[in-house]
């Protein structure tokens, strides 16, 4: 029995590395992610048959208890909150890596002659520290996201008491690896490393948060890996360790992707610096009706439609897609156009519009689509702001500068739907907004989106 | 318990894992970072095979409580990250495959 446990752990890790390859095409991800869910029941199922377990009846009710709430609540999500969704369950794997160190050093604390190799011991108080943080972190990061924690939090000398919380946690830390492990230590170690957790995401503003996100999750791989060690269980190394070097290089391409370095993300505030010379924008802002935007389109022989956050909230997509559906009927190449930080996280517009129907040899990346501008009749901009500013490109002063951005300006035309005048979320003018070959169409996403098709119709 | 992994070959396993992660994750389309993401989280749900086994040895009440979190939150993780993965993933086809249903 213990040989087959060994085989089939062995098989789920293949099945993991294998699933998370496929996942990286969009042709065979959806056989990636089962490969892999095919791998995580097998090595679920026989672990019950470990030797010398016991507490089974536990072990099922928290099983049935988690996997029904995960499974109900997961399903329900709205594509929109999966960002927030996805740190809340990966909070639950730093917790769950924490929770099985802390069981360990109970275990030490208590029992007379269980012992664990040193090396065992202080992998076990790493992964419990690193765990920690990603949970109580992950957690802040769905409160934010949730809209339940607005502000960033920020007070005096917050960066030297963040580092004494640090400093505190690391000494506890190696006080139970070296001294000794004692209860009230426990206590105090877990409390220090929940309360830095806490302490080191609430200043980091929403805008930051996926890359906050995918570092936390690359830390839960990170904790499961040392706490697959303390188990003596290869499959947590091998899938922990690949989750670890995975995230890390997601959360680099991701802070690249919104020109923001890591270390500004997690120690800068945005927004602080460069106040800039906004006032520089020049021209004004020139409205158009919907019924004229439609003519316009309608008679394009390519159109760009740029998406962004805004036309999620507004539940504009599925609209969005009927209309372009109607413009390819009357022979216009519609193209969409997607910032790699459109959305609330690198490819989270993707999943949008792949959920209104749109099919992915439509969409394009900033870097294949931004030479087609020159040749584009109409840049249809629809809640997207900063990704299309060109003062990112020609304003040294501007917070954004240097932020890649999509050429929309370069299009022949540019119609932008936008609720009203105001600057956008990073509260920096336009200067898109303000060109000669730009209309302002005003008004609601969605709304605006159905008055697109009636105008197509009607011609 | 079964053989014991030596300290050195936790060290080459870790270093192998490492490159593979990498190297997995290098090529991949920024339209599937988001699901990717989501997908490694799944992966690292692994952990409830530790949780079950930290319960599974628990012995005192405070270590079958905390065994019994452990086991709960990595079940949500798995199941999780399952199911949002697959509800994203499920999403992404293209037109050829549209046409034919």
């Amino acid at each position: 029995m213990a040989n087959l446990i060994e085989v089939v752990y062995f098989v789920a890790a293949a099945l993991f590395i294998l699933g998370l390859k496929r996942m990286s095409s969009p042709r065979s991800a959806r056989d990636g992610i089962v490969w892999a869910g095919i791998g995580m029941v097998a090595a679920t199922v026989v672990t019950f048959f470990v030797p010398n377990l016991s507490n089974f009846g536990l072990m099922i009710a928290a099983i049935l208890i988690g996997s029904g709430i995960a499974f109900v609540s997961g399903k329900r999500v709205a594509m929109t909150d999966m960002p927030q969704m996805i740190a809340l369950y990966n909070g639950m794997g730093g917790g769950a890596a924490a929770a099985i160190a802390a069981v360990e050093l109970i275990k030490l604390a208590t029992h007379e002659g269980v012992t664990h190799g040193q090396v065992a011991i202080n992998l076990a108080v790493l992964g419990a520290v690193i765990g920690t943080i990603s949970f109580s972190g992950s957690l802040i990061a769905f409160a934010k996201l949730q809209g339940w924690l607005r502000k960033a939090v920020r007070f005096p000398y917050q960066q030297a008491f963040n580092l004494l919380v640090f400093a505190g946690t690391i000494g506890s830390g190696v006080y139970l690896a070296f001294v000794g492990a004692d209860v009230s230590m426990i206590f105090l170690f877990f409390i220090l490393a929940l309360a830095f957790g806490v302490l080191m995401t609430i200043p980091i503003g929403g805008a930051d948060m996926p890359v906050v996100i995918s570092l936390y999750n690359a830390l839960t791989g990170l904790a499961v890996a040392f706490e697959g060690f303390v188990l003596n269980n290869a499959a947590m190394i091998i899938a922990g360790t690949v989750v670890g070097a995975a995230g890390t290089l997601l959360t680099q391409l991701m802070a690249k992707a919104m020109n923001r370095p890591i270390s500004n993300v997690l120690f800068g505030s945005f927004g602080t610096g460069g106040g800039g010379d906004e006032s520089a924008v020049e021209g004004s802002m020139k409205p158009i009706e919907a019924s004229d935007a439609a003519v316009m389109m309608a008679f394009a022989e390519k159109v760009v439609i740029i998406p962004g956050y805004g036309m999620a909230v507004a539940q504009a997509q599925h609209k969005i897609w009927e209309m372009s559906k109607q413009l390819i009927e009357n022979g216009v190449d519609v193209k969409f156009a997607i910032h790699p930080v459109a959305g609330r996280m690198p490819g989270h517009m993707n999943v949008l519009l792949a959920e209104a129907g749109v099919p992915y040899d439509r969409i394009f990346d900033l870097d294949e689509i931004n030479e087609e501008f020159n040749t584009t009749d109409v840049a249809l901009v629809i809640g997207a702001n900063d990704v299309v500013n060109p003062v990112a490109r020609t304003n040294p002063d501007s917070p954004i500068y240097g932020m890649p951005i999509l050429n929309a300006d370069y299009a022949k035309n540019v119609i932008v739907i936008k609720r009203g005048q105001g600057a956008g979320f990073s509260g920096i003018e336009n200067a898109l907004f303000y060109g000669d070959n730009t209309r302002m169409l005003y008004g609601d996403g969605q709304e605006m989106a159905s008055q697109l098709i009636q105008g197509i119709k009607e011609l | 318990m079964i053989e014991t992994i030596s300290g050195i070959s936790a060290l080459y396993i870790f270093m192998l894992a490492a490159f593979a992660g990498y190297e997995v994750i290098a090529k991949v389309p920024v339209i599937l970072h988001t699901p990717l993401m989501s997908g490694s989280n799944f992966v690292h749900g692994i952990v409830l095979v530790g949780a079950m086994i930290a319960l599974g040895h628990a012995e005192s009440t405070s270590e079958q409580v905390v065994g019994f979190f452990a086991v709960l939150l990595a079940s949500m993780n798995a199941v999780g990250g399952y199911v949002v993965t697959e509800r994203m993933l499920e999403m992404f086809k293209s037109s050829k495959e549209k046409k034919n249903g």
